[in-house]
């Protein structure tokens, strides 16, 4: 199931979506929900995915907006998207209900490396929304969590309400994730620890950061932080993975718009490796 | 050189031209090519030798392009011109989907675009060369582009070898010209009298089978030979040859990518006149009476502020940015996605510059320095 289904042999146009149907609607944090999608036609492998891809979601008349997918149902026949409603085509999102039809191209994009984890320390690093993308790695750690040794989960947020996904963590936690909790402020003193996520990994000890693979997602700022600090515990770039956001287009590296240096985010990556990255977050404006 | 340099040729007199025109348009084919338009010698639907930029001269310098009369009967003494021919293979503006939404449903269907069957005549050895850049784009199998696909495999390029090159080419230092080198079906090289006629492809040996040709002279081969030479000869600008892969790469906190900010406009005029730029947005377009959309491809430019942006943010948001952003692209990242540079020395950036920003110069300057800055 977690094989890449983007299909290879193709004689439409790459920007040709199908037509999915909106399934249900869960409200997340404030200004956040997630969309579970199906197939309008009986494509089986229409929702088929790797943890770590996303859609491009199209609203007639808005636009195309590249979303990451969050999890699927059991049965594999929803795919879920948490979208922030904060621009053009992700505010026309949120007038979508249930029954409502929408265009979808996908899946595109590298995936999380699920295959090198195994067998090995996992170390999950999010940042706000950055969590979303990894929930299909937390969800197929925890359906094989024999596969995987110590998995650790560092997650930060501005504050204690915009903890996405929050009444996850128990279950998170019962399935042997040792879930940690970071927020920038606690107004309200809910005993939150307060500090940005590297700190989370500062006061951290990995068992052996040769053994240790590195899953980070959320702004770039924070990603390259997690980073370093992953490497001050040992850990060496090129087991660090980054999921990388521009405004992907085609989604498939010819319309120009996502890339950074050599790469099309929407093809090379979103997922890279941070040896791969690292010198151009020295850059300004790259 | 021309790697058919040494092959006998065909002859072509100067009164037969027309022949072409009619072979083609007997052939079905629509014909593009040189003419005047506006000042400026652009690619159009032609119909007739007539057509063509008959005793036309182009002065070109940095940001400065002049037509004049010389009066001869000469059809192709200038060299490239505005246009490429990027404009036929991926138009400027092409719609893509039509969007229907009847009681919630929605409905998307392809555009189909009526095929095309374009002769591509007075096509330049640097102008092969980025059609040749292009293709490995647009031809990937992995997401070819079907409209482009189409037009590319049923045109016929009819090239000329540049024998009067501008101020502004600089082809022969990135190995693309002033003569053909491949991809052409059949190259002519224009002398006073005539047409010396070199065969690339069967299309092309079909062709002239069918034209009023008799074998070239010894005396006619060697004099076209030598206008070669003599073209590349007055090709005096250079990139310079450096590795511009990993040295220009070394350079992205240069203090110079500012001072050519100072000058540049962020106009996107040099990636609209760049026969290989290729980026490109699409957009809904909705029709008023009926709600229908279309969604429409359109070129676009790094140069554009919100050309690259994440979380609403745009990525580049100073000109020096977006100058090192199409530089660094075009010369140094081109070679890893693609395999070779994204430049084929056509000069048309540093013509149709409105300030003359001249890229040999700038890569010159950045080279220059002896100390890395910023790897």
């Amino acid at each position: 199931m977690w094989e890449n289904s983007q299909s290879k042999e193709r004689s439409r146009s790459i920007w040709l979506p199908r037509v999915v149907v909106v399934d249900s609607i869960e409200p997340e944090v404030d200004g956040v929900a997630t969309y579970s999608l199906r197939a309008k036609s009986e494509d089986k492998d229409s929702t088929q995915f790797a943890p770590g891809q996303f859609n491009m979601l199209y609203i007639p008349g808005c636009g195309e907006v590249a979303i990451s997918i969050s999890g699927s149902s059991h049965d594999g026949t929803l795919m879920r998207h948490t979208i922030r409603h904060v621009g053009r085509v992700t505010n026309a999102i949120a007038n979508l209900q249930p029954g409502s039809e929408l265009g979808l191209r996908g899946p595109y994009g590298t995936a999380w490396p699920l295959a090198e984890c195994m067998e090995k320390d996992v170390v999950l690093v999010a940042g706000g929304l950055g969590l979303a993308p990894l929930r299909p790695v937390i969800e197929a750690i925890v359906s094989e969590r024999h596969r995987f040794h110590k998995v650790n989960l560092f997650i930060g947020a501005r504050s204690p309400e915009l903890l996405l996904f929050a009444k996850e963590y128990e279950a998170w936690t019962q399935a042997d994730i040792n879930v940690q909790v970071t927020v920038d402020r606690d107004p309200q003193e809910l005993g939150y620890h307060t500090g940005v996520v590297p700190l989370l990994i500062d006061r951290w000890q990995p068992r052996d950061p040769q053994k240790l693979v590195a899953i980070v997602c959320g702004p770039e700022v924070m990603m390259d932080y997690s980073a370093r600090s992953l490497q001050n515990k040992g850990l060496k770039g090129e087991s660090i993975y980054l999921s990388l956001e521009r405004n992907m287009q085609c989604a498939v590296g010819v319309c120009g718009h996502c890339q950074l240096g050599p790469d099309f985010i929407c093809k090379n990556g979103p997922v890279l490796k941070y040896d791969r990255v690292k010198h151009y977050f020295a850059v300004r404006d790259l | 050189m021309n790697e058919k340099e040494n092959e006998p040729k065909l002859w072509l007199d100067r009164h037969e031209l027309q022949r072409i025109f009619d072979v083609l348009i007997d052939d079905g084919y629509e014909i593009v090519g040189p003419t005047v338009e506006q000042g400026a010698i652009i690619y159009d639907r032609i119909s007739s030798a007539d057509d063509l930029p008959k005793g036309i001269r182009d002065q070109q310098e940095p940001g400065k392009y002049r037509l004049e009369a010389a009066g001869d009967e000469y059809c192709f003494s200038f060299a490239v011109g505005p246009h490429s021919w990027k404009k036929y293979l991926t138009p400027p503006i092409m719609p893509l989907l039509r969007v229907k939404q009847k009681n919630s449903e929605l409905e998307i269907e392809e555009v189909i675009q009526k095929p095309q069957k374009f002769a591509f005549l007075g096509v330049r050895g640097c102008e092969l060369a980025a059609i040749l850049i292009q293709d490995r784009l647009w031809l990937d199998p992995a997401h070819s582009d079907p409209v482009y696909r189409q037009r590319r495999e049923s045109s016929l390029i009819l090239a000329v070898n540049c024998t009067t090159p501008a101020a502004t080419c600089f082809c022969s230092s990135m190995q693309t010209g002033p003569a053909c080198r491949s991809g052409y079906d059949v190259a002519l090289t224009e002398l006073k009298a005539g047409f010396v006629i070199a065969v690339g492809t069967s299309s092309g040996a079909a062709l002239v089978k069918r034209l009023p040709l008799r074998p070239a002279t010894q005396a006619e081969m060697d004099e076209a030979k030598q206008s070669l030479a003599h073209a590349e000869a007055k090709i005096t600008k250079q990139m310079p040859q450096v590795d511009e892969h990993s040295k220009l790469l070394k350079k992205l906190k240069h203090p110079h990518w500012q001072s050519v900010a100072e000058r540049c406009l962020s106009c996107a005029n040099c990636t609209m006149v760049c026969p290989t730029c290729f980026c490109h947005s699409v957009d809904d377009v909705s029709d008023l009476n009926n709600g229908d959309i279309t969604r429409v491809r359109r070129w676009d430019s790094c140069f554009n502020l919100d050309f690259s942006h994440a979380s609403g943010t745009p990525i580049r948001d100073t000109t020096a940015s977006r100058y090192r952003q199409w530089l660094t692209h075009k010369l140094a990242s081109w070679i890893d996605q693609f395999g070779s540079s994204g430049c084929v020395g056509c000069g048309r950036c540093i013509t149709w510059c409105p300030v003359g920003i001249d890229l040999t110069q700038e890569v010159a300057t950045l080279l220059e320095e002896p100390v890395d800055v910023g790897e």
